[in-house]
């Protein structure tokens, strides 16, 4: 099996070069070929591992707390006017 | 001796004396980082006002360096990667409030591979960091800085991460001990996620004792990390007085004795291991872990499948990187990731956003998921035959810089440490000799049941009594890090 290297990509919202693009698809299909070997282990019956170990649904009593200054949390913004990160535009036809 | 020269252990009895003072050991590791970073690129970043101010409030605090992935507010937090250059931390991660109230403070940020994602810290966009045993060599990664900043005596101990391997084959390579915790031991609140079900912090000492005490210090439950059962913390510290093999089954998986690529040094000095167990009271039995021979397969799916939704969060909207040339929101996020994230990153996503994508995820993910249960099973069954496994923690010892080129060829690294790391159980990294030929240090490593860490570093402790600890290793090896 091949690996769609570009496809990949662009879900993941990743832009590659040229040169990477290349340099990926021949390492990937090389690590992609070593991973199938799973397909050889019988997992008939088998429940999946989803995580690291067998703890589930762990509640927590639903209470108000102080949360992050809002400076704080705006302090690494790129770009931000007032109290927001600022974005280019999205919406067709809006302002920016 | 200096008092960067010394162990947690060490440096607290000097405090008990009054000998000396936190501020004291920050300027002591202060002047070793200033002299030593140079050659051996163990730290990124290292504020050196913040860490004397807090050692001036705690004056019985133990200075530990801090791999750049761990927040701390007030601090850069890069993770190895141009995409988080001039972030600033907003808050603390639990581990580090944790181990402030157990007296230690943070001091200094040291490098990894970027996102924690390689095995020679060569991954790191920051700096190049070098092996204090040998500067031509790596210090192993991903946490390579941690461990060459404790091998190298330029901090007294270290916190490292180890998602397959990213504690324990540094550790070996540096002749340090490095312990990675059970899964859900230690909280991941505020550690930057590379592969989710699997991360965990854990301490890189001088030796047992230290590791213990600082593994004490940051675990147990945290509310912000669901992972974290409600089980208490044992004292580990205490737990190993006098700790013994005398009666203690020691497991040897036989499909670890036919792996292919060891090298010579390392079965020879795993051997020696498995006899100064004997000789200790260790009985010695065989074990069968059927399913290794899948576990990279199995973690080259799951881990980039997590981290390529971990790493969603670097668009360049809230925090890092952002493209100077994006025109839209999707030029933003595709041009913002490609200039922020280096090759290994990205390799992973790609094979990461493949496993889990519509067609692919039953062949893959959920199959890898479920040949990962089938890896776990071998564990229970194995340690239902005995106490603890002991296994090589790399296949060599420290490589050259620049040697490993090919991909796959460096994730055979991690060959010994991901079946544990997929089980979810506790492992250890314990110096344990150097090679005849190189010259190098090498590890082992033991492996115990999940949240087993008491008997963990029991054994570990009880090996290293046996053994020698680091530095006497080192000593009769004539070998000490060549930054002095």
């Amino acid at each position: 099996m091949k690996i769609d290297v570009a496809y990949a990509a662009e879900l993941a919202r990743l832009e590659l070069s040229r040169e990477e693009k290349d340099l990926f698809q021949s390492q990937l299909d090389g690590i992609v070929g070593y991973v199938e070997k799973i397909s050889e282990v019988d997992v008939e019956g088998v429940e999946p591992m989803m995580h690291g170990h067998t703890l589930v649904n762990v509640f927590r009593e639903d209470e108000v707390e102080e949360s992050m200054d809002r400076e704080d949390a705006l302090a690494n913004a790129p770009a931000r006017t007032g109290d927001e990160f600022l974005l280019p535009k999205i919406v067709e036809g809006a302002e920016s | 001796m200096e008092l960067c020269d010394l162990g947690i252990k060490e440096l607290k009895d000097v405090f008990a004396k009054g000998e000396a003072s936190a501020e004291d050991a920050v300027k002591s590791v202060i002047a070793r980082v200033r002299a030593k970073n140079g050659s051996i690129g163990a730290y990124v970043s290292f504020d050196e006002e913040a860490a004397l101010a807090l050692a001036r409030e705690n004056p019985k605090s133990v200075p530990v360096a801090v791999k750049d992935l761990i927040n701390v507010k007030g601090q850069p937090c890069t993770c190895g990667s141009k995409i988080l250059e001039g972030y600033t931390s907003p808050y603390d991660a639990t581990v580090i409030a944790n181990m402030k109230k157990a007296g230690f403070i943070p001091a200094g940020r040291v490098n990894m591979d970027e996102f924690a994602m390689g095995s020679s810290t060569e991954n790191s966009a920051l700096a190049v960091t070098r092996n204090p045993y040998d500067v031509s060599r790596v210090p192993g990664g991903s946490s390579g800085g941690s461990a060459a900043a404790v091998g190298g005596d330029m901090c007294i101990a270290a916190l490292g991460t180890d998602t397959g391997g990213s504690i324990r084959q540094p550790a070996s390579f540096c002749n340090i001990v490095g312990v990675k915790p059970s899964y859900g031991r230690v909280s991941r609140y505020g550690v930057t996620a590379f592969a989710s079900s699997l991360d965990q912090v854990g301490p890189m000492a001088k030796c047992v004792d230290d590791a213990a005490v600082l593994l004490g210090a940051i675990a147990g439950r945290d509310p912000r990390d669901g992972t974290t059962p409600s089980l208490p913390v044992p004292d580990y510290a205490a737990a190993l007085e006098g700790a013994s093999l005398k009666g203690v089954k020691i497991g040897l998986p036989k499909e670890y004795s036919r792996m292919d690529g060891m090298d010579g040094e390392v079965k020879r000095i795993t051997d020696e291991a498995v006899e100064r167990c004997a000789g200790a009271g260790a009985e010695i039995v065989e074990v069968s872990l059927p399913h290794s021979e899948y576990a990279m397969a199995v973690y080259y799916i799951i881990a980039p499948a997590e981290a390529s939704a971990n790493l969603a969060r670097f668009d360049g909207v809230r925090y890092g990187h952002r493209s100077k040339d994006a025109s839209d929101v999707y030029s933003l996020y595709v041009k913002s990731r490609a200039e922020g994230f280096g090759a290994e990153v990205k390799r992973r996503i790609i094979m990461g956003t493949y496993v889990l994508s519509s067609g692919y995820y039953d062949a893959y993910y959920l199959r890898a998921q479920k040949v990962r249960t089938l890896i776990r099973r071998d564990f229970d069954e194995a340690f239902a035959k005995c106490d603890a496994l002991l296994t090589p923690c790399a296949p060599t010892p420290a490589f050259k810089l620049g040697e490993v080129q090919d991909p796959l060829t460096m994730y055979l690294n991690d060959l010994f440490t991901i079946p544990s790391s997929l089980a979810g159980v506790c492992a250890a990294a314990v110096p344990a000799g150097f090679a005849a030929d190189t010259r190098l240090p090498v590890g082992v490593q033991f492996i115990c049941g999940a949240f087993e860490e008491e008997k963990l570093l029991k054994v570990s402790k009880a090996f290293e009594n046996a053994t020698g600890t680091a530095r006497d290793l080192a000593a009769a090896a004539g070998k000490i890090p060549s930054v002095f």
